[in-house]
């Protein structure tokens, strides 16, 4: 029961968590003293980051691993690793584009060699490369095996791909809400918002691989019928 | 397993790779040291049983035990390490000589290099020991295969289509080789277009069609 | 798993010797790859261009994509697959076969565009010398990387095209690294960190090659 009613309010808690973020995202917090009005980014680029980078390639990198783990191979975890890179992918492009959309007035382009910005699109085009892959292979067994193990492979890379970056070039802002010595730099109501941010956009992730998963399941039933109506069809030529 | 026992059971095996299904629903036993030979049209599936012997594609559903091994829950590596396979296309590295093939295998398999002459002039092959495989001729690609497999001695012998294109030394070659490793206690199965033209063989014929074993005459 | 892997790399490195690919194919689109990149930076900039070092492995990126493939279609015909599949060798050790075999093609292509970066992109000799023990290691790196990949876009639809699209993003830090470590060894920087960041690649493609190419291997 319990399930079932954080399934049915998984969605309207994050459409109302959302709706609260850009209310005092775009209402009650106040300006930037200097970055003036473009600082509301905060309320939505730190966001996605951590959903894309964090939450939702992690959550595909920790099912795929559970796939190649012979106990708890599923075909569940299959799918969630699937869907997850999915949306992540979508996260991972909403998180090039709001961090072009803030480094503009400060770098003067759209586009700069900065080091997070270059990790951040390398990933992006390590889940390009898992999607077709994953299309690349018809047989749902061999495309499992091989999704998993590339998974692995990118999320093994992520610490290589940060580094290398990160000593070639940097020319990112420092840490927005904490100094490397852990003390906030962000306070009161943009605190406040900057937090709820992060929780909405979490659950939107989760809400969004819900839906995502549920399309999966539904295709998979598809592909059972089909592959029933191949089999009896297979079938009648032997017996002809 | 004792020498008695079916060395293949295959109950309802389905096989499908990318949707379609290579076979619908197979049941057979095969004893072992026995020749069969599996017929059908193209298309019939009768790659794809032997593949399945093989541990060469899985099992979708159905059950099977091949030498012991369940194909589905047992260990495929170990199966393909007790079978021999010949495919009709070649069974070996093209830019190799059929020696440095031959050796390649023996090594692998942790086999004395010193039975390969011995294995050579079985097949005929002696004379052809530096040739690079890709100039041999379809006859003699198919020598080099079991060429291979001697060195092996598998338990279970799996040919797929051996007679495609080869004259009628090949042909009566082929049948004196299989009729020896049958009588040496393998067991061996080849797929073949007809059934065979030899005399000398008491092979068990199976007709495959549309995935499922569809005739059976002994 | 040593024993497997020393057997396979001399299988396909005498494959490799016997075809004359790398020879005839391999080494000539090296050569014509920098020559061409000489020919992009302009008659300005070909002879005195700081990008040199990051030509150089792009244009061995390129070379390995081809290798890759050739290392995959040795492997391919369905008869070959099958009979080896029955050999019953030790994965492990037929991902380090074959990751060694690719390593030491992209080592022998390796001197030869390093000769021409210092021909056509006038790479100062002393310093291009110098760079010599890490681009051991990143093309290394690249041959345990690039069997992967080999692997992992074998058999499915497309694979030639598939495989630049799955190990360009990882190929990314060996480049940085790579191109790095060759510029500070002609500019006389300091060369720890890159090192670092090419052989922690090298083990931790090595050390998903041994665990999981039996996985890709089964499929």
């Amino acid at each position: 029961m319990i399930k079932t009613l954080s399934q049915r309010l998984l969605g309207p808690v994050t459409l109302v968590l959302l709706v609260l973020t850009f209310w005092l995202g775009l209402w009650v917090t106040p300006p930037d003293k200097i970055q003036g009005n473009l600082a509301r980014m905060l309320y939505v680029h730190p966001a996605i980051a951590w959903v894309a980078l964090y939450v939702s390639f992690g959550t595909a990198a920790i099912a795929s691993a559970l796939y190649l783990w012979q106990r708890t191979r599923s075909v569940v975890m299959d799918r969630v690793a699937y869907c997850a890179m999915e949306v992540s992918t979508v996260f991972i492009i909403l998180t090039l584009i709001t961090g072009s959309i803030w480094g503009r007035p400060t770098w003067g382009v759209w586009w700069a060699w900065d080091a997070r910005l270059t990790s951040t699109a390398i990933l992006g085009l390590f889940e390009l490369a898992y999607l077709a892959l994953r299309r690349a292979n018809d047989d749902p067994e061999l495309r499992a095996r091989r999704c998993a193990v590339f998974a692995i492979i990118a999320a093994i890379n992520v610490p290589i791909i940060h580094f290398s970056v990160d000593w070639w070039n940097t020319l990112h802002q420092g840490a927005t809400v904490f100094t490397e010595n852990g003390n906030l730099l962000v306070h009161g109501i943009m605190l406040w918002t900057l937090f709820i941010s992060l929780f909405a956009f979490t659950l939107l992730f989760f809400w969004l691989l819900r839906a995502r998963y549920r399309v999966e399941v539904l295709r998979a039933a598809r592909y059972d019928v089909a592959l029933d109506e191949a089999l009896a069809q297979r079938r009648r030529e032997g017996v002809r | 397993m004792d020498g008695t026992s079916p060395v293949v059971v295959l109950r309802d095996a389905v096989v499908l790779i990318g949707g379609f299904p290579l076979l619908s629903g197979v049941n057979l036993a095969l004893d072992p040291g026995t020749l069969t030979v599996v017929t059908g049209a193209n298309g019939a599936g009768k790659t794809s049983l032997l593949r399945l012997l093989g541990g060469l594609v899985t099992l979708t559903s159905g059950a099977g035990v091949v030498s012991g091994i369940d194909l589905k829950t047992g260990d495929l590596r170990e199966l393909r390490r007790r079978v021999g396979w010949l495919g009709h296309e070649g069974s070996f590295y093209d830019d190799l000589s059929v020696r440095e093939n031959l050796t390649f295998a023996a090594k692998a398999l942790g086999r004395p290099t010193e039975e390969i002459p011995r294995v050579l002039e079985r097949v005929g092959l002696t004379s052809r020991t530096t040739t690079v495989a890709k100039l041999l001729s379809a006859g003699q690609r198919r020598r080099l295969g079991l060429a291979w497999l001697l060195l092996r001695r598998p338990e279970t012998w799996l040919l797929d289509e051996p007679y495609a294109s080869l004259d009628d030394e090949g042909r009566t070659f082929f049948d004196d080789l299989i009729a020896e490793v049958v009588r040496g206690g393998a067991t061996v199965v080849v797929s073949a277009h007809d059934p065979l033209r030899s005399t000398s063989l008491r092979p068990r014929t199976l007709t495959l069609a549309g995935g499922l074993v569809v005739g059976d005459h002994s | 798993m040593i024993r497997v892997a020393l057997l396979v790399a001399g299988k396909d490195l005498r494959i490799e010797r016997r075809s004359r690919v790398l020879l005839w194919q391999v080494l000539p689109f090296g050569v014509t790859a920098l020559v061409l990149c000489g020919l992009a930076l302009g008659p300005l900039h070909a002879g005195n261009s700081s990008a040199a070092p990051g030509l150089f492995y792009l244009v061995m990126l390129l070379v390995a994509l081809l290798m890759i493939n050739r290392a995959q279609v040795i492997e391919g015909s369905p008869g070959t697959k099958a009979s080896v599949a029955t050999l019953g060798l030790d994965p492990a050790g037929v991902f380090l076969g074959k990751a060694l075999a690719l390593a030491v093609e992209l080592w022998l292509t390796g001197v030869v565009v390093l000769a021409g970066s210092v021909l056509f992109l006038h790479t100062a000799l002393s310093g291009t010398l110098s760079a010599v023990p890490s681009v051991i290691v990143t093309l290394a790196a690249l041959a345990a990387a690039g069997t992967l990949y080999g692997a992992l876009s074998g058999g499915g639809q497309g694979p030639a095209t598939l495989l630049p699209m799955l190990s360009l993003p990882a190929f990314a830090p060996l480049l940085i690294a790579g191109e790095r470590s060759f510029s500070d060894a002609l500019h006389g920087g300091s060369l720890w960190r890159w090192w670092v960041i090419s052989l922690v690649a090298l083990a931790a493609y090595l050390a998903i090659g041994i665990l999981l190419y039996g996985v890709l291997e089964e499929s």
